[in-house]
């Protein structure tokens, strides 16, 4: 049974870029992909407690702010060391201007 | 705090994890959201232009070398070599180990590799070591990369004006490693699935070095090992008197880099030679920005940040000195005054680290 949390509007977030989501004592990443897409991953990178809130979205990558690690934000997959396990990922829905993300997925 | 213990795998490094220092939260100054990520865009103009400056400069001075060889005439040209050899080498190593020279991942990762040989550095294991560099920053145990441990032993600082400590470190492990074996150090901060990756690299390095010194011995002459591997001697001095002034006579075991890292103004060559790597504090503060754009984030930050040295000549004349204090008392560091404008050092937090040792 999907929980959906209501995250933000689809207007909070650049395209190409990404913001922060905590919710419930955890910590997310939403992304708006250059085709206008959303993505929901799990906040920290998976190299070291930092929060990808700080880096860069590059098409349909993101980049760590502290030691430039990659990850696909759609798959989670890591694409670039120092990162090396994936990031978890978490289905995603839009309705009437908002975004929400499964976050028992 | 006394003696320091370096090892990675010593009490140092344990404190430090137990104190919460490794892989701590570290200060940042405020930067605005979609100006970061201005900062943040990458191009691959300004590092093709300053890759095709450096290979044809790299190329004709060698050619000019090797005609003019053995005159003195020829003398000019090879110090020139291999400046751009045993020097900007190292910052090309830096820049596209993190990845943010080019846009264009295979050019980061053609001129990291190259970059890497010239600089007899193992390009897998200097990228995760690079990265232990940046989430502990000259933290005691923890960073592999401290150019000056205290007390300083000036004799090895100044034996790498020249290369010789680093060069000869640098070709031991790759023999190490080229035997199929990484050492328990390397071990701790690469991921185990990545270690075939050093023992490669080390055995192609060892492959190159080894037809080099097999044609100086074929040919009767040191002009081949005058283009590869000698140039990581005679021309390292550009790139040690740079990077000691990154973090020289700073404090250690803080995570502000403010406190443990210092930006110089430089002349425009020695900025293409070293890629803007004297702005320190911003490069540490933000590795997500490319260096043609550290400029531009010093000017946004530098309202938060301790004032730069004016020039090389001025942060030598800051550093050594507290260097040379450092015989005497370990604990000794430089901390430098902030502007009325900077958000204040968070004393507190630092209390075990700064101490009272401070000037």
């Amino acid at each position: 049974m999907p929980h959906w949390i209501d995250a933000c509007a689809t207007g909070d977030i650049d395209a190409e870029d990404l913001i922060r989501f905590d919710h419930a004592n955890q910590t997310f990443a939403i992304y708006h992909a250059p085709e206008g897409d959303f993505y929901a991953t799990a906040g920290q990178c998976t190299h070291e407690a930092v929060h990808l809130c700080d880096g860069l979205v590059m098409g349909h990558l993101i980049e760590c702010p502290k030691h430039n690690g990659q990850f696909d934000y759609r798959t989670g997959e890591a694409k670039r060391a120092p990162v090396c396990a994936p990031l978890r990922t978490y289905p995603v829905k839009v309705e009437d201007g908002r975004v929400f993300i499964d976050v028992d997925a | 705090m006394g003696k320091r213990d370096y090892n990675l795998l010593g009490p140092d490094a344990q404190r430090a994890v137990q104190t919460g220092l490794a892989a701590a939260q570290w200060y940042h100054s405020d930067v605005p959201r979609r100006e970061m990520k201005e900062l943040m865009q990458r191009s691959d103009g300004p590092a093709i232009r300053d890759t095709v400056i450096l290979l044809v400069a790299l190329a004709a001075f060698a050619a000019l070398g090797i005609a003019l060889w053995p005159s003195y005439w020829a003398i000019p040209f090879w110090l020139a070599y291999g400046v751009l050899y045993g020097s900007a080498m190292d910052s090309r190593w830096h820049e596209c180990g993190h990845g943010t020279a080019f846009k264009t991942p295979w050019m980061n990762t053609a001129v990291y590799e190259i970059a890497s040989f010239c600089m007899m550095r193992n390009s897998a294991t200097w990228r995760w070591s690079h990265a232990r560099h940046h989430t502990d920053t000259v933290i005691v145990g923890r960073d592999p990369e401290i150019a000056v441990m205290r007390p300083p032993v000036f004799f090895k600082v100044l034996a790498n004006f020249v290369g010789l400590f680093d060069a000869a470190s640098g070709l031991t492990r790759m023999v190490y490693n080229a035997l199929g074996r990484v050492h328990p150090e390397e071990a701790v901060y690469i991921p185990t699935q990545e270690q075939h990756k050093v023992i490669r690299v080390a055995r192609i390095s060892v492959a190159i070095y080894g037809l080099t010194i097999g044609l100086a011995i074929w040919t009767g002459s040191i002009l081949p090992l005058m283009v590869i591997g000698l140039p990581r001697l005679y021309g390292a001095w550009h790139h040690v008197m740079t990077g000691l002034l990154q973090h020289g006579g700073l404090a250690d075991n803080v995570t502000d880099h403010r406190l443990n890292s210092r930006t110089v103004y430089m002349n425009r060559v020695s900025r293409f030679i070293y890629w803007n790597m004297n702005y320190h504090v911003e490069h540490h503060m933000f590795p997500m920005v490319p260096y043609h754009a550290l400029p531009a984030l010093h000017a946004k930050i530098k309202h938060d940040l301790p004032a730069p040295n004016l020039s090389i000549a001025q942060g030598f004349a800051e550093m050594w000195p507290a260097l040379r204090r450092q015989l005497a008392n370990e604990d000794y560091f430089i901390q430098r005054a902030l502007p009325p404008t900077a958000q204040p050092y968070r004393t507190d937090f630092h209390a075990a680290a700064l101490g009272s040792a401070t000037r």
